[in-house]
C-alpha cells in the first residue's frame, strides 16, 4: 500500500453526492473530460496520494491529495445511454477535482 | 497525444489519408488495435532518439533496457489465473485478497511484486459485472497480467467501452442480462484493477489447476467471461 490515511476531517464519506469540477485542465490531468460537470457519488476513499499532475513535472507532488473512487450512473453521464438501467462507470478522482453537492461534512 | 480528452477526440485527432471507415465498418469484431502507420513516423523516431540518448549518456544502458524488456515479457496472465482459481476455492483467501490484494498475493504465492501503485480486485457477482479501461492512456495491472493486448490500448476500445459497454462486450461474445449492473472502472490515477470473474457453473470439484485453465486474460479485464466447464471437458477429450 502506498496511500496514507487522510487526516480526520479531510475526506468525504462514501455515499456523498459530488459534482466533478469543470475547471481548466492541468497539463497532466487525470480527470477524464467526459466526467467534467457530471454528478456521482463517493464509492470509496482510497487514501492520500502524491499529486500526479505535479509529479509529472519532477515536483514532489505535495500536498498529497485524497483519491476517491467516484461512481456515476451511466444515464447521468450519457443522457442517451441505452444499456442496462443499473449500469455505472467508476473513476478515480482526486479531491481537488470534485465538490460535495449537499455541503456534507468531511470525516 | 490528445487522448487525455477521452472520446471527444476519438477520430479527429489524427489525419487519415486512407479511405476505410473506422467507425462502424466491422460491427461484429472486437475493437481493433490502432493503425500501425499512425505511429510509424514521429513516435518511432522519438522513441529511438530517446533510447539512444539515454544509452549514450549512460543513464539507462541498452543492457538494462533489454533486461527490463525480458522481465516485462516474462509476466503472463497465468499469474492472475492462479490467483482467481485460488479465490474460487478458498473463501478465506478471497476475503484477504479483496481486503489487501498485493500483500495477500505476495504471501500466498511466494512472490515479491513491488509497485508504487495500489492494486484493487473487483469481484464479479451474479448482479455486478466489472470491466476495466484506461481512457487516458493504457494503465493495466502489468504485474499480474503482463503486457496489455493491443486492443486494450486502442482509441477504439478506450473511447467506446465507457459510452456503450454492452455493445463492446457483445463484440467480445459477452452478453449480460439487462438487470446485471455493468460497472466500467476507468483507471485514471494510482490504482490498478484486476477483475475476479464469477466462477462458472458446473465447476464444483475442479482442482485449482483445472480452474486456473478456465481463467482467460480477457476475463480478468472483464471483456469476457471465464471459459465454461463444458469447454474444458470437450478440450480434454480431443
Amino acid at each position: 500500500m502506498n496511500a496514507i490515511e487522510p487526516r480526520p476531517g479531510h475526506a468525504l464519506p462514501a455515499g456523498t453526492p459530488v459534482v466533478i469540477r469543470k475547471q481548466p485542465p492541468e497539463i497532466h490531468c487525470r480527470t477524464p473530460f467526459y466526467l467534467r460537470g457530471a454528478v456521482g457519488e463517493i464509492a470509496e476513499v482510497r487514501g492520500c496520494f502524491r499529486d500526479p499532475s505535479l509529479l509529472a513535472f519532477h515536483k514532489p507532488g505535495l500536498p498529497m491529495r485524497v483519491l476517491y473512487r467516484v461512481r456515476f450512473k451511466q444515464k447521468d453521464v450519457w443522457p442517451e445511454y441505452s444499456g442496462g438501467p443499473n449500469d455505472t462507470v467508476v473513476a478515480d478522482i482526486f479531491e481537488h477535482w470534485l465538490d460535495p453537492i449537499d455541503g456534507v461534512k468531511k470525516v | 497525444m490528445s487522448s487525455s480528452h477521452g472520446h471527444h477526440h476519438d477520430h479527429h485527432d489524427h489525419d487519415h489519408d486512407h479511405d476505410h471507415d473506422h467507425d462502424h465498418a466491422h460491427p461484429h469484431s472486437p475493437p481493433a488495435p490502432d493503425d500501425a502507420d499512425q505511429y510509424d513516423r514521429y513516435e518511432v523516431l522519438l522513441q529511438t532518439a530517446l533510447r539512444e540518448l539515454l544509452d549514450e549518456k549512460g543513464i539507462i544502458t541498452a543492457d538494462a533496457l533489454h533486461r527490463q524488456i525480458d522481465y516485462q515479457d516474462s509476466l503472463t496472465p497465468a499469474i492472475g489465473g492462479k490467483i482467481v482459481a485460488k479465490a474460487w476455492l478458498d473463501p478465506v483467501f478471497k476475503k484477504k485478497l479483496l481486503a489487501d490484494p498485493l500483500k495477500t498475493i505476495n504471501e500466498s504465492f511466494e512472490l515479491d511484486i513491488t509497485t508504487p501503485l495500489d492494486l484493487v480486485v473487483l469481484e464479479n457477482t451474479p448482479t455486478v459485472h466489472n470491466v476495466v479501461v484506461c481512457t487516458l492512456c493504457s494503465c493495466y495491472p502489468r504485474m499480474l497480467l503482463g503486457i496489455p493486448p493491443a486492443w486494450y490500448k486502442s482509441i477504439d476500445y478506450r473511447s467506446r467501452i465507457v459510452v456503450e459497454p454492452r455493445k463492446v462486450l457483445a463484440e467480445f461474445g459477452t452478453h449480460l442480462p439487462d438487470d446485471v449492473e455493468v460497472r466500467v472502472s476507468d483507471s485514471t490515477a494510482d490504482l490498478r484493477f484486476l477483475v475476479l470473474p464469477y466462477q462458472p457453473a458446473g465447476t464444483e470439484g475442479f482442482s485449482e489447476a483445472q480452474l486456473a485453465a478456465l481463467v482467460t486474460r480477457d476475463s480478468m479485464i472483464g471483456t469476457s467471461l471465464p471459459l465454461s466447464a463444458a469447454s474444458t471437458s470437450a478440450h480434454a477429450q480431443k
